[in-house]
């Protein structure tokens, strides 16, 4: 297949990486999918994982991108990643990841705490907090996990 | 007139006065190209937000179940004006002029009879908004940025905001700050955030769908649910980049001004205390003269 889909990731901090490519694959809210050029119409959220982007051919992967969520939208022309953090695998600091996952670990747990005593305002309040804790648990824990999987 | 002396420490004190305006210029200047940087490079994320907005929004809009950050309340008898200014002064006519379209705006929205409540991001703005209409004051935040301007800055400020607005404390919400033209011109804007209103999408940005329609995954309005709180957040961010170069570019001009005047004024001092000088020596042998003549 001679043609190409033009992949761009953006982050809100700035344009991360614009070409093109034979396909990638994207961590979709439910499930991974492939984008090949022609690909149907589609807007999907991202949850935390890999992009693996192909840029010659479909066989051999190039470029594997860590996004810790966010937006993407299909074209048969072009695909558009709207990263919240996005990091290439080979980036990741594993000693930094590690001691990410730990600290979102005691914050969870110590948030975990709060909201079980807090009552009334604070309760809401808490639980918010407690959900932002969650995800960025979430999200620290699929970087260890794309660190894991790219030593392999 | 001024003894010799004061001249003297007049004309030092406007000199250090000068150095410190040009150091700040300089600050100013350095500061500007990375703000600007920032701004631009933000730019990529923005267009394709809306992007993806205008094309997710076109199919929901007049749905029923669509979502209120969208649609609105219904009512916009609440306003919530989100003022953007900065946390240190010395920029010129910056923050006068933010503060100058906030107020205009509120008189007119209260003459309309709407209630209204501000929203402050910046020292000046706080402590200026809060002289005269300390009770609108809902919430303000200072200090915003230091030492650079993060998404999540951004990010803390559109929760705060959909917290309240979920709580129904408003019904529409706009920000004023300043758009970054040049480091000589900075213009006041005004922007609707809520309900976001759908730029109409540009006629080369126009996707041929030919008669296909998007896939949702998840389905559209909960994509919508996550989408539009975060467009809020790059909203205000893309807000907040703007004002942050405009701060700089307007304390670069009048920093530049301050220092060519106060050039001038060390001029005008200088040909003063030698002007006096002169007469002084003049005295001081007329009097040696006319009293060599006396004997």
């Amino acid at each position: 297949m001679a043609d190409k889909v033009k992949f761009e990731l953006v982050s809100p901090e700035k344009l991360l990486l614009s070409e093109d490519v034979a396909m990638v694959v994207v961590p979709g809210g439910e499930g991974n999918f492939g984008v090949l050029p022609g690909h149907a119409l589609l807007i999907s959220t991202v949850r935390p994982g890999i992009i693996d982007v192909y840029a010659d051919d479909q066989r051999n992967v190039s470029q594997r991108i860590f996004v810790s969520g966010g937006f993407a939208e299909v074209t048969p022309e072009r695909c558009t990643v709207l990263a919240d953090e996005a990091l290439p695998v080979g980036e990741i600091d594993r000693a930094a990841t590690e001691a990410e996952v730990k600290e979102a670990e005691s914050r969870h747990a110590g948030l975990k705490d709060q909201v079980a005593r807090a009552t009334g305002d604070d309760k809401s309040d808490a639980l918010a907090q407690l959900r932002a804790a969650e995800r960025r648990l979430a999200a620290v824990q699929a970087k260890l996990d794309a660190l894991r999987a790219a030593a392999h | 007139m001024a003894s010799l002396k004061d001249l003297r420490n007049r004309i030092r004190s406007v000199r250090s006065t000068q150095k410190i305006t040009s150091a700040m210029k300089m600050v100013a200047a350095s500061r500007l190209r990375r703000a600007q940087e920032q701004a631009l490079a933000a730019r990529p994320y923005t267009e394709r937000m809306e992007r993806m907005l205008g094309s997710l929004a076109a199919n929901l809009r007049n749905q029923p179940n669509a979502p209120k950050l969208l649609a609105g309340t219904g009512s916009d008898q609440t306003h919530l004006l989100l003022v953007a200014t900065s946390d240190r002064g010395l920029a010129g006519g910056f923050n006068a002029s933010i503060l100058r379209e906030a107020r205009r705006t509120l008189r007119a929205l209260q003459r309309d009879g709407k209630t209204v409540k501000l929203f402050t991001v910046g020292r000046k703005g706080r402590d200026a908004l809060r002289r005269d209409n300390a009770k609108l004051i809902v919430e303000s935040l200072t200090e915003i940025g230091r030492p650079r301007l993060t998404f999540a800055n951004a990010e803390d400020i559109a929760g705060r905001l959909v917290e309240r607005f979920e709580a129904g404390e408003f019904d529409t919400c706009t920000v004023v700050f300043n758009r970054f033209k040049s480091a000589i011109s900075q213009i006041v804007t005004k922007q609707q955030l809520i309900p976001f209103a759908v730029p109409e999408a540009k006629e080369k940005d126009k996707v041929d769908t030919k008669g296909a329609i998007y896939t949702f995954e998840p389905e559209e309005s909960e994509i919508l649910t996550e989408l539009l709180p975060r467009n809020l957040a790059v909203q205000i961010f893309t807000a907040l980049l703007e004002n942050a170069a405009s701060e700089q570019g307007a304390r670069m001009t009048a920093m530049d001004n301050a220092t060519r005047n106060a050039g001038e004024m060390i001029d005008r001092l200088n040909i003063t205390y030698n002007r006096s000088r002169q007469a002084a020596i003049t005295k001081e042998l007329i009097e040696i003269i006319s009293g060599a003549e006396a004997l």
